[in-house]
């Protein structure tokens, strides 16, 4: 017999591990990936595979050669970070745009604060806000949703729905089209449905609460009905579209509730559900760009340190007055 | 160019007049200090240690400057020396003190205290003390874990590889008492680092009757007492099964450590 | 069905063990019995070398209050009284008897009929709790008649049995409550006396249901006397999880049971107290639970107090081969031993062996801030906060933080995916605050 292993307890393990809720989150998104390859064909698979592989690269590399630590490629992180940009950029931006977006999320989002773990904001985001600035051309002129299209970079163009917010002219469709996904957008965040059931997926696995999700959706569709009921001539868009157009169920679902930029308390995690909800809102209706869900996260990302050091758990016993 | 002008001249008179009122306000608000303690403070190691038991550095040089006498007050890691300097500098006279050094006293290495389980929390010897006496039959000895290691700002403290014990490196210890504080085994002694660092101590501290400390590790104190015995300047004593020799008065004369059976005293730089 | 409400997780419960009567265990050649205890001073031994002592005989008289009588569980000659090496590694005093037969002191009732009526006051009550020696016999060992004695001002309304087991592996409560039921719900009824109250919950969870129906069936017969199921999550037998679980009501954070008007005790020790007060019968013998998944066969063993652990392992078919460690106690809560050589304590409820590949802990990463170890505490706490602070010692910010209610459970460390060893660090964190406070109080 060897020699007994002693340690405090306890004994056992869950046997969760990081890169389980890593490949937990992956499959979530597999719904919506399926989606977004029907209605942008060859694109968004060129796209995906790029910020895949890219962000993996990257993240080896630093790894290796800039902070010679072992390496954690592995775990499925960068593969999800790389994963989730692709999903916010459209099916025909050129390859090198993906690359660069690619090192902004992996080298300046993740791994210049230490890496997993440590950053403050969503690196994915960063990476997309990035492009965002730097090529706004780029990142804001969509495919039209063709099935099986295959179409790269030459891929004819629309704005989405959302453009309408600013007065342009837009073809709205239909209220089941968006749901579904019918829709020109970013590869990942047309289909409300496919995103749904990667919400349902995650919630049953219990890998994220459903605290962050249903209160940014819940803050949307609140404070858009407000302003609708109050002035329906100049905020003339339902709630309903609010929640079904842009990135906002992507982000709601999957960019927010990253774990390392989240609060961790439930109290906080309301907190910050509401206040990306706000921002998002504020920044569609009152702001320059059309979509404001990005932003949103990225600000309340910043304010997830604040939260953290003032909105407590709910303590055991805790005085019920 | 005008408009050159009149930022630049906008700029000089809020400038200039922020300086008059920076220049009143700080004579209105200036705090005297002894000039002195500046200077002390230079002369000192500046390693911030808090082994004097003032906070820091420039606590020690206040104290030193607003004290009658230097008597008590000790640099441990600046030594006589830099008691010396400031002596010199505030005119008074330097205590004399003999140095110390960090002594770990437990010599279980792997060979002579057998391994009989495997310790597997966090590596940190506090939290394994309190979980249970360690990964040998002796629960006094070196759990090995390096607490003293990460307390040690001179990097003067390091776990050999193949003892697995914490050295000490005579060189660099300036007997501040960190890891003696950091290790909850309280193995670790300040001792009289002794003339060109040569000194006899009890190399254990188990109070495990001789039986069962010898089963535990082959080189125990088993509290036999011949080294009292032997010895003819009452340097040693033994309590609850252990020698302790007490280094104010050891001569170093070596007969205890002839005469020990387990090998348990040892002598350094003999 | 009811349950406590914040935090709580469900590891695999492997109740191997379920369902199998207790056998006797064989009466060693010399038992070791421990005058420490857990909690508070050790007891004053009452015999010395070469006395003869007989079974049920009074050896360690309590001292101070937050002690126990000790009595001895064998018959036969006292060899010596000295420091024992105990489970952690440390010298703790005991006394060691050399077993000759089995003769019982004449007062003990050794018969198997069951007496209900109890015609003793509740002072008469507390004073045979005392000199049996009882302690919680849950874990903790903490001496039953200091919850007992009710201060004034305060007042109870409720007693709380705790029959719930949340530790994973152990079966002893449960064989206990199949095997001895209706003596249990004697023990408490008289516990309802000694406290003055007229209902008293037992609660159960919902995996023993072969337990819950034989208590619901006899209970029927007792006045006052409920079973509550309770759904399965860990770790419902805390006391303060057990009492918000069966009451509802919140212990505040530094109170006891009794702030709430909640008593609780556990089905072990309710057991102990009908053999102490019907039966004269002193706190010498347990139940406890001897398994693993390697081990051939798994068993629940009537233990006298004292008995060296290899002792009921070897007649429970030995070691397994692949064993790499050994745990006196639940997987959550308990202690690795580094040897057999224990004696069997009061609040030793079983031995489990958990074979090498499950041993060793996995490797730890870095802090993904998922949450899991908030979400899941049952105390609200942040446990990533907590070890955070504790590594870096800001002991001022822990004590804010109320690492004071930590109860040990385990949870976070359990839960978490990164394999961060959350409780070791916020327990040290806990012991170092606490003493500090200690500190502050008599300085």
């Amino acid at each position: 017999m060897n020699k007994l292993i002693i340690s405090p307890s306890p004994h056992v393990h869950s046997g969760d591990t990081i890169s389980k809720n890593m490949r937990g989150v992956l499959t979530a998104l597999m719904p919506a990936y399926l989606v977004g390859l029907y209605f942008f064909g060859l694109g968004a698979l060129i796209v995906s595979l790029t910020a895949v592989l890219s962000c993996v690269l990257f993240e080896y590399l630093i790894q290796r050669y800039l902070f010679k630590e072992p390496i954690t490629i592995n775990d499925g992180s960068a593969a999800l970070t790389g994963l989730l940009l692709a999903f916010n950029l459209p099916s025909n931006i050129p390859i090198w745009m993906i690359i660069i977006g690619a090192l902004v999320s992996i080298g300046i989002g993740k791994m210049s604060f230490g890496g997993l773990g440590n950053n403050p904001l969503n690196p994915a985001l960063v990476g997309r806000v990035f492009l965002l600035i730097s090529f706004p051309v780029a990142m804001t002129s969509w495919p039209r949703p063709i099935p099986l299209n295959m179409n790269y970079t030459d891929a004819v163009t629309a704005a989405t729905p959302l453009a309408a917010l600013k007065g342009q002219f837009v073809e709205i469709p239909k209220t089941m089209d968006l749901f579904l996904g019918n829709m020109g957008g970013s590869i990942g965040e047309i289909s409300a449905l496919a995103l749904l059931l990667g919400l349902a997926f995650l919630l049953i696995k219990k890998i994220i609460t459903w605290h962050i999700p249903i209160s940014i959706l819940i803050t949307v569709f609140v404070f858009t009905g407000i302003l609708n009921l109050v002035n329906p001539e100049l905020f003339f868009k339902p709630p309903m579209f609010h929640l079904l157009t842009g990135g906002l169920m992507l982000g709601s679902i999957f960019m927010a509730t990253d774990y390392a930029t989240s609060p961790m308390t439930t109290r906080g995690m309301l907190v910050y559900g509401v206040g990306i909800g706000i921002i998002t809102v504020v920044i569609r209706i009152f702001g320059v760009y059309p979509e404001g869900v990005s932003f949103a996260i990225l600000i309340m990302n910043a304010f997830t340190p604040l939260i953290n050091n003032y909105i407590k758990p709910k303590r055991f016993g805790e005085a019920k007055k | 160019m005008n408009l050159i002008l009149i930022s630049l001249l906008t700029l000089l008179i809020v400038g200039a007049l922020s300086a008059i009122i920076l220049f009143f306000v700080s004579k209105k608000f200036e705090v005297f200090e002894d000039p002195r303690i500046n200077v002390v403070e230079a002369a000192l190691p500046l390693a911030n240690c808090g082994a004097c038991g003032f906070p820091g550095c420039r606590g020690f040089a206040n104290a030193c400057v607003k004290a009658d006498t230097l008597e008590n007050l000790i640099c441990p890691v600046g030594g006589r020396p830099t008691m010396e300097k400031v002596a010199a500098i505030l005119g008074k006279t330097a205590p004399e003190v003999s140095p110390l050094i960090a002594v770990v006293r437990c010599g279980g290495t792997c060979e002579l205290r057998p391994r009989s389980n495997q310790y597997d929390g966090v590596s940190s010897c506090a939290i394994a003390h309190n979980l249970y006496g360690g990964e040998t039959g002796c629960s006094w000895g070196c759990l090995g874990l390096g607490d003293c290691v990460v307390s040690c700002k001179f990097d003067a403290i390091y776990i050999n590889p193949e003892t697995l014990l914490p050295e000490v490196d005579e060189e660099k210890c300036t007997s501040c008492g960190a890891c003696v504080k950091a290790c909850p085994k309280l193995i670790i002694e300040l001792r009289k680092k002794g003339p060109a660092s040569h000194r006899i101590f009890v190399n254990c501290i188990n109070e495990d009757k001789g039986a069962v400390s010898k089963k535990a590790c082959s080189v125990s104190c088993i509290g036999c007492s011949k080294c009292s015995k032997e010895c003819a300047f009452d340097a040693i004593t033994i309590k609850n099964n252990l020698a302790y020799i007490d280094s104010e008065k050891c001569t170093l004369c070596g007969k205890c450590v002839d005469v020990c059976p387990t090998t348990a005293i040892v002598e350094i730089n003999k | 069905m009811r349950t406590f409400k914040m935090g709580g997780i469900h590891p695999k419960e492997n109740k191997l063990s379920a369902g199998k009567k207790a056998e006797i265990a064989l009466i060693p050649t010399q038992a070791i019995i421990p005058l420490g205890h857990y909690l508070g001073a050790p007891s004053t031994a009452l015999v010395a070398k070469g006395d003869l002592v007989k079974v049920g005989q009074m050896i360690g008289q309590a001292s101070g209050f937050v002690s126990a009588n000790v009595h001895s569980s064998v018959s036969g000659k006292v060899l010596k009284i000295d420091d024992y090496i105990d489970a952690s590694g440390y010298k703790r005093p005991a006394v060691f008897i050399d077993v000759d037969g089995d003769e019982w002191l004449e007062t003990i009732d050794r018969t198997n009929e069951i007496k209900r009526e109890c015609m003793l006051s509740a002072a008469e009550i507390i004073k045979k709790i005392i000199s049996a020696g009882i302690v919680g016999l849950g874990g903790a060992t903490f001496p039953t008649h200091i919850k007992l004695l009710i201060p004034d001002g305060k007042k109870a309304n409720v007693l709380v049995i705790n029959g719930i087991e949340c530790e994973p592996y152990l079966t002893c409560d449960h064989q206990l409550m199949l095997e001895k039921g209706e003596e249990i719900l004697v023990g408490v009824s008289i516990l309802m006396k000694a406290i003055n109250v007229t209902r008293a919950i037992v609660g159960v969870e919902n995996n023993k249901k072969d337990a819950i129906s034989n208590l619901q069936k006899l209970a029927k017969s007792f006045s006052g006397i409920e079973i509550a199921p309770l759904q399965i999550k860990y770790p419902q037998g805390s006391e303060k999880q057990l009492v918000e679980a069966t009451t509802g009501r919140q212990i505040p954070s530094g109170s006891l049971p009794l702030e709430v008007g909640a008593v609780v005790q556990n089905v072990a020790t309710a057991y102990a107290v009908y053999e102490a007060v019907q039966k004269n019968k002193p706190l010498f013998e347990r139940i406890i639970t001897i398994t693993g998944k390697s081990m051939m066969q798994q068993s629940n063993f009537w233990v006298r107090l004292g008995t060296p652990l290899a002792n009921v392992v070897n007649q429970a078919g030995g070691i397994p081969d692949d064993t790499g460690k050994i745990v006196a106690g639940g997987p959550m809560m308990g202690r690795s031993l580094s040897t057999l050589e224990v004696a069997v304590a009061k609040g030793t409820a079983g031995v489990l062996f958990i074979p090498t590949f499950e041993s060793a802990r996995k490797k730890m990463q870095n802090c993904i801030r998922c949450a899991k170890c908030v979400t899941n505490c049952p105390m609200g706490l942040e446990p990533y906060l907590l070890m955070k602070q504790s590594e870096n010692t800001m002991w001022t910010e822990m004590e804010i933080n109320r690492v004071m209610d930590c109860i040990e459970c385990g949870c976070c460390s359990f839960t978490c995916p990164s394999n961060r060893p959350l409780l070791d660090h916020i327990r040290f964190g806990k012991m170092t605050v606490g003493k500090i406070i200690r500190s502050r109080k008599n300085p």
